[in-house]
């Protein structure tokens, strides 16, 4: 039998009502927290014990509707799946409560999903195909087939990966992990015959897969384990297999890796950088810099470029294991 | 006797090329603490996540080569690198896990006689000093402790994300959300560790040709984030965090509208600071952000 136990928690709770509020504020409150508790058990307390008009979402308690999502200290968590205990051993006995984004929030922890919604829409999350309204048997899919999807159907649109994206945070063209992971769910289908559609969306400079910074906060975040990042490499590699990637900054610098390790084993970086930019666009971004590190060593001269042992395996290797080419 | 700590040593290509400190801190260290590395001479690029956009499998081959060297050595493969870390460690959880990659990829392997076997653990040197060696025996070995230095840990995305990988190549994982490796090494040499929000945060490193205007933004961040908490310098133990941080101040100061320049020091010349190596040996002259305090 377990015991149950119970600890005194400060909660920072972020409050905020658009309607009537200049500026968001915290509110301090303490609690019994007890070790059967998750986050939403919390949540509910704050409103029926504390303030009737704390406001959050949530629908199902069963961590599948996405509905109940917020960041705790900064994680993202889905309330009712997130075990109290687990927050306090990892955060201590502080601990803030937030909406998934601050500044779209309306009440509390609400928030506004609509630039969410806005880029699920763009990627086409839908199956597209012409379809004989009239089938005389099912349009079946083998399970192997299936399996290509690589569970990108499990998103629970909760927005969890989106709002922890650093690049969308950044940038709010950027189309975001989410709508990744549902583009690649439509592109790995079968059945469905809209996939170069998707890459030119998908592809596009400052809204596409090239402007990821690859933190992997989507993988770590997502309570669903889609692992929206290993989407996004597989739409890289769709882009270059289905011979639709555009010839610029993006594309040649992840062919440039393949270049320089075919000449060296290492990667020149100087070099990747001028295959990547173009030799003037080189120069005019990066010569001040580079000139500064050029002054304490940073750079290595072409002709003393340091050579991986056994080049001749690296090249028959590349040669015999290459898959595209750009 | 304690038993001596032997690594085959992934060096990765910055270490070779544009952060030369980098790699001599990493020697002095290990020499101080009496750990031998062996150099992974016939290793490639790792493709630094961007090989793998482009050829998944050409990517997996190459990472596969490098550990089946550390594997014939009969070592534990000890890398410098965040992303080196991460894409080796991936390579080695993708075939050990998946059976039909694993013969696809040795298939190729074995045209220039080599066989991935999966035997060779992999760790990042920052792990290999607090899991391996012990933080409590290098506290003893601290000649000169780092007690007036406010210090900005910087993790780096690819040693502390996804954090499964973390639990199969050392064994402690630390919490993403909350890490504590380098705030622990920090108060170890005796310094002072401060936090901020960045710390656990994306240098944009890997976005810096293709998205210069994020990387510049959240390097402006994290350089913001640790000047506002009053650090004296950041440590981080990737290059290429230490390369952005160290070198794009000026584009990552525009971007965020403040003068964000400080020195960014290798998680291995923090503790050779501290255990008494000299700045040459440190390679301190090497940085773009002067390390103006030694
Ligand atoms: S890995 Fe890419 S998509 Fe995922 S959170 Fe980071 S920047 Fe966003
Ligand atoms: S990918 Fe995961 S984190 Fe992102 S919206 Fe879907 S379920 Fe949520
Ligand atoms: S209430 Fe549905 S996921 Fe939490």
């Amino acid at each position: 039998m377990t015991t149950i136990t119970t600890q005194t928690i400060t909660f920072n709770v972020f409050r905020f009502n658009a309607e009537t509020d200049y500026l968001p504020h915290y509110k301090t409150i303490e609690m019994e927290v007890t070790s059967e508790e998750v986050v939403l058990d919390i949540l509910n307390r704050i409103k029926w014990d504390v303030d009737g008009s704390f406001s959050y979402r949530r629908s199902c308690r069963h961590g599948i509707c996405g509905a109940c999502a917020i960041k705790v200290n900064g994680k993202g968590v889905l309330a009712c799946k997130e075990r109290m205990n687990d927050l306090i051993e990892l955060f201590g006995t502080e601990l803030t409560l937030e909406p998934l984004s601050i500044k779209r929030a309306v009440k509390d922890m609400i928030i506004d999903k609509e630039d969410f919604w806005k880029k699920h829409e763009q990627v086409k999350p839908y199956l597209i195909d012409e379809i004989d309204e009239h089938p005389e048997s099912e349009n079946l899919v083998t399970p192997k087939e299936e399996a290509q999807l690589l569970e990108a159907d499990y998103c629970i649109q909760c927005g969890l990966c989106h709002y922890s994206c650093p690049s969308l945070e950044n940038n709010e063209s950027y189309i975001g992990p989410a709508a990744f992971a549902a583009a690649y769910r439509f592109n790995a289908d079968v059945r469905d015959k809209a996939t170069l559609d998707r890459l030119d969306i998908v592809n596009a400079p400052d809204q596409g897969v090239w402007d990821c910074v690859k933190c992997f906060e989507c993988q770590e975040v997502c309570p669903k384990e889609v692992n929206p990042i290993e989407k996004i490499t597989k739409l890289h590699n769709q882009v270059f297999e289905n011979g639709v990637a555009i010839n610029n900054v993006a594309t040649r610098h992840a062919v440039g890796f393949a270049h320089s390790i075919k000449k060296h084993g290492l990667l020149d970086e100087a070099e990747l950088v001028r295959y990547s930019e173009g030799t003037v666009p080189m120069l005019m971004k990066h010569g001040k810099v580079g000139f500064k590190m050029f002054k304490v060593g940073k750079v290595v001269m072409p002709w003393n470029m340091p050579k991986s042992d056994k080049l001749d395996e690296v090249k028959a290797l590349i040669k015999s294991s290459s898959t595209v080419k750009f | 006797m304690e038993k001596k700590l032997t690594y085959a040593l992934f060096t990765g290509c910055t270490a070779k090329e544009s952060t030369p400190e980098q790699l001599m801190s990493t020697y002095a260290v290990a020499e101080k603490l009496g750990i031998e590395l062996v150099e992974l001479s016939e290793a490639t690029c790792c493709g630094a996540s961007h090989l793998q956009d482009y050829d998944d499998f050409l990517s997996l081959v190459l990472n596969a080569r490098n550990i089946c060297y550390a594997e014939s050595r009969g070592m534990t493969m000890v890398t410098i690198c965040n992303t080196c870390q991460l894409n080796t460690a991936m390579t080695k959880h993708r075939l050990d896990n998946d059976p039909e990659l694993k013969a696809r990829v040795n298939e190729k392997l074995a045209e220039v006689g080599l066989e991935y076997k999966g035997t060779s653990e992999i760790t990042h040197f920052l792990y290999a000093i607090i899991d391996d060696f012990g933080l409590e025996t290098l506290k003893e070995k601290v000649v000169t402790p780092l007690s007036q230095f406010n210090i900005a840990p910087f993790y780096g995305c690819h040693n502390i994300r996804p954090s499964e990988l973390q639990n199969e190549t050392h064994g402690k994982a630390e919490n993403p959300y909350n890490p504590n490796s380098l705030d622990d090494l920090i108060v170890t040499l005796g310094g002072v560790n401060v936090d901020y929000e960045e710390k656990n945060k994306c240098c944009g490193f890997h976005a810096e040709l293709q998205a210069p205007k994020t990387a510049a933004l959240l390097t402006g961040k994290a350089l913001m984030g640790a000047m506002d908490a009053n650090a004296d310098w950041m440590v981080t133990p990737c290059p290429l965090c230490h390369l952005k941080l160290d070198t794009q101040y000026e584009h990552a100061g525009h971007a965020v509208g403040r003068d964000v320049k400080m020195p960014v020091l290798h998680m291995q010349q923090m503790v050779g600071l501290a255990l008494g190596c000299t700045p040459s040996e440190l390679g301190l002259k090497h940085h773009v952000s002067k390390v103006n305090f030694v």
